[in-house]
């Protein structure tokens, strides 16, 4: 125990060193270059970026207590942490199904912080069926050369490498001829296109690999064994998704309750529009509901009183209940809640109307609302097909 | 903050379960409905329940109780509901003799509550005047008369009326229909002169009566409370009936369940089409986070959380959506059959309608919600 409070100790002379108060606002995109790149470079060389991994890879080597804790100091001061996919996806998937060498290869990089990895897996016409992807991995040499397309690439414009899951085996069923694996983005016949969405924002790309080349020993796991690895690569991503507020983009500065009551008025002490205000109340019943479901599907799991696997409805249910919110917003404000940008619009509208788009999203991405209900009815409730 | 049930509460489940598989399966609610004899319900069984503990679960030990919560009143109304069992629970143990207990006339309470736990004391709870839920909107009169008062007017779908000893009215002593100022609780006998009550027949084989009130006089002593009595009443026997929607919409989602996966058509079963897999998925879905909000709302009022009205009118809400979706689906996924009267699925819709339309539906309490949140 001494040793628990000597190190939250070490971690607070840490940040009372390199924390400074504009970075105290925990992770947003317009923190000021200069010492946001102080503090991670602090964190990166005591391993605090991946606090519970080996210290051979470039972590800190803590134990779950010790992670625990830093964690609870860094949000405690809403200190900014690295939240990339090799940390949250990568990185963990490595560790249980990567060799030596690549664990040393990439793991110290992500540990520090000075390489970037996005994702290829959809493709245009694999998303919900992933595993009919297409894109081809041909053996030459001691090389792989790439063919093929992905989609929906988070952050491929800055990326530095790839995960991708490519076909390595033509002849065999679908899902026993992917392989996983790395090759690095900045090379001839990689070819990056930015996607605007709906809402006008460009996060997602696609990519064209046209002779992209990859080292056969980049494969991880077995060969034509790629689909195990990225489903358990998939859970990694389950685990720290965290479902936020306010879907895709976050939550909005105000309240639906206090913005929904500035575009429709109160009259006589209650909202002057009774059907949105019987919505708003629903949404909020709702809402209520969801966080009582997702804290009993816990507190079931650790008590032993587990019963049907209510934790796989969360992601429809939040997904449906992102989207009323915003749907409850923009009705509220009527032609003002279709504002693009510029002037005759207030700021609240113009967010609100952005997010309304974007959060058409979130029952599409990962696992369309279709198919976790699919998964519901054969896994939970045990319908056979 | 419970969401999950107590050890205790999980034993008590267990024994409750075990007892109604045995002492009341649905056939015998079908029974009374049909035989429509002078009480509808059993009261052996009552008696049975008695011995159990289970009446005795709200009130207090001094009192012949055991002093435990609506946590624990919930798991047993939730079998109940299960089994679509039309004994006294919500009339007695939840309205009329849980606004006795609730209320400060201390005499009535020595009085009444150990014979209620004992099965000996049925105690009607007479507040209703029209269709829609309107608690306040209360026009029958207690005028002040001697040291007393003469209650006058009209009460509708008073549960048990007309097998209750007793029965809680609420009146106006002042004011006017509408106003929350101006109400009180009043203990009446039901043998008292003036009082008339008539057996009605409702869809949901749960027994109620018409009680017509002319110039019944009650003395002075028979007073409970006010309109924050009232308010509390209203609220545990809300959630109490939440948790017995709960048990009647999960029974009715497991047979419905149960048929998806038997009934064949087409050289399938019809389970595996996937619009009714959607649809089951969705109702699930329903059920369980009704289940959560209810759980919560359950040990709010145990603990008397600032939010505990909040949470109830929540927990309504939220359970007569998911009894309107899982009752609806029941009938239409069971399909020619489900509309029988032989085929039990129809006895559960008509019980989860009724229970949906009392004590306030989804679009009073969201309402009450919207006020209670400040919009």
């Amino acid at each position: 125990m001494a040793d628990l409070e000597a190190f939250k100790e070490e971690v607070r002379s840490v940040i009372a060193e390199f924390l400074p108060p504009e970075l105290r606002v925990g992770n947003r995109d317009d923190l000021p270059k200069e010492p946001l790149g102080k503090w991670i470079h602090a964190l990166a060389d005591r391993g605090w970026i991946t606090p519970d991994w080996p210290t051979e890879y470039g972590g800190g080597g803590l134990d779950r207590q010790h992670t625990a804790a830093l964690r609870a100091e860094f949000k405690a001061v809403r200190a900014p942490i690295v939240t990339s996919f090799g940390v949250s996806m990568l990185g963990p998937t490595l560790l249980e199904y990567g060799t030596e060498e690549q664990k040393k290869e990439h793991l110290i990089p992500i540990s520090k912080h000075t390489i970037r990895w996005c994702q290829g897996f959809s493709e245009p016409g694999s998303g919900s069926d992933l595993a009919s992807l297409q894109c081809r991995a041909e053996r030459d040499g001691d090389d792989y050369v790439i063919t093929g397309q992905k989609i929906w690439t988070t952050g491929a414009d800055r990326a530095d490498w790839i995960f991708c899951l490519v076909r390595t085996d033509f002849d065999a069923p679908k899902h026993e001829g992917i392989s996983f694996i790395l090759f690095p983005m900045h090379q001839d016949g990689v070819e990056v296109a930015p996607l605007t969405l709906i809402d006008g924002s460009a996060h997602f790309s696609q990519v064209f690999f046209d002779g992209a080349r990859a080292k056969a020993d980049q494969v991880v796991g077995p060969l034509n064994g790629g689909w195990t690895v990225a489903k358990r690569l998939l859970q990694h991503e389950r685990s720290t998704d965290g479902s936020s507020d306010g879907g895709i983009g976050g939550a909005a500065k105000e309240t639906i309750a206090d913005f929904v009551k500035r575009e429709v008025g109160m009259d006589a002490g209650v909202l002057a529009d009774h059907a949105i205000r019987e919505r708003l109340a629903a949404h909020e019943i709702d809402k209520r509901a969801l966080g009582l479901t997702m804290r009993r599907a816990a507190e079931e799991a650790r008590a032993g009183q587990r019963g049907r696997d209510i934790g796989s409805l969360g992601k429809f249910r939040w997904a449906n209940m992102v989207k009323e919110e915003q749907d409850i917003a923009v009705d509220a404000a009527g032609t003002q809640g279709l504002g693009w940008d510029g002037p005759g619009f207030e700021a609240n509208q113009l967010e609100r109307t952005k997010k309304w788009l974007i959060t058409r999203a979130d029952s599409i991405w990962g696992g369309t609302n279709e198919i976790q209900l699919n998964v519901i009815a054969k896994r939970v409730l045990g319908i056979s097909e | 903050m419970a969401v999950i049930l107590s050890e205790e509460q999980l034993l008590l489940r267990e024994s409750a379960q075990t007892f109604l598989a045995d002492q009341s399966p649905v056939s015998r609610m079908r029974e009374l409905r049909d035989d429509f004899d002078d009480t509808g319900y059993t009261p052996a069984l009552w008696k049975q329940m008695a011995d159990l503990g289970w009446l005795g679960i709200l009130i207090a030990e001094e009192h012949g109780g055991s002093d435990m919560g609506l946590g624990e009143l919930g798991v047993v109304l939730h079998e109940c509901g299960r089994v679509l069992a039309p004994e006294p629970l919500l009339s007695t143990l939840l309205l009329g003799a849980n606004a006795i207990r609730l209320g400060d006339n201390e005499a009535l309470q020595k009085d009444v509550l150990p014979a209620v736990a004992e099965g000996d004391r049925i105690v009607a709870f007479a507040l209703e005047e029209s269709g829609r839920f309107d608690p306040y909107g209360v026009a029958t009169r207690a005028e002040s008369a001697g040291g007393g008062h003469t209650i006058t007017g009209t009460k509708t779908h008073v549960l048990d009326a007309h097998v209750a000893d007793q029965i809680v009215v609420v009146a106006r002593t002042a004011g006017d229909a509408g106003d929350r100022e101006g109400l009180a609780l009043f203990l009446v006998d039901a043998n008292a002169k003036g009082v008339s009550i008539t057996r009605t027949r409702r869809i949901d084989g749960r027994n109620a009566a018409l009680v017509e009130l002319d110039g019944v006089e009650v003395g002075a002593d028979r007073m409970l409370g006010g309109s924050d009595l009232l308010d509390q009443v209203i609220d545990q026997a809300t959630v109490g009936l939440a948790a017995e929607m709960i048990g009647t919409a999960e029974e009715a989602f497991e047979r419905t369940l149960t048929y998806l996966k038997d009934r064949e058509q087409f050289g399938s079963k019809i389970g595996t089409f996937q619009a009714l897999r959607h649809r089951a998925a969705e109702m699930f879905s329903e059920l369980e986070f009704a289940r959560s909000v209810v759980r919560d709302a359950l040990s709010a009022v145990d603990e008397g959380r600032d939010d505990a009205s909040l949470c109830v009118s929540a927990a309504k809400a939220q359970t007569s959506k998911a009894a309107r979706l899982v009752g609806a689906e029941a009938i239409q996924m069971h399909g020619g059959i489900g509309m029988t009267d032989e085929e039990e699925i129809g006895l559960f819709f008509k019980r989860l309608k009724a229970a949906e339309l009392s004590l306030g539906d989804a679009t009073y309490h969201r309402r009450r919600f919207a006020s209670l949140q400040g919009y």
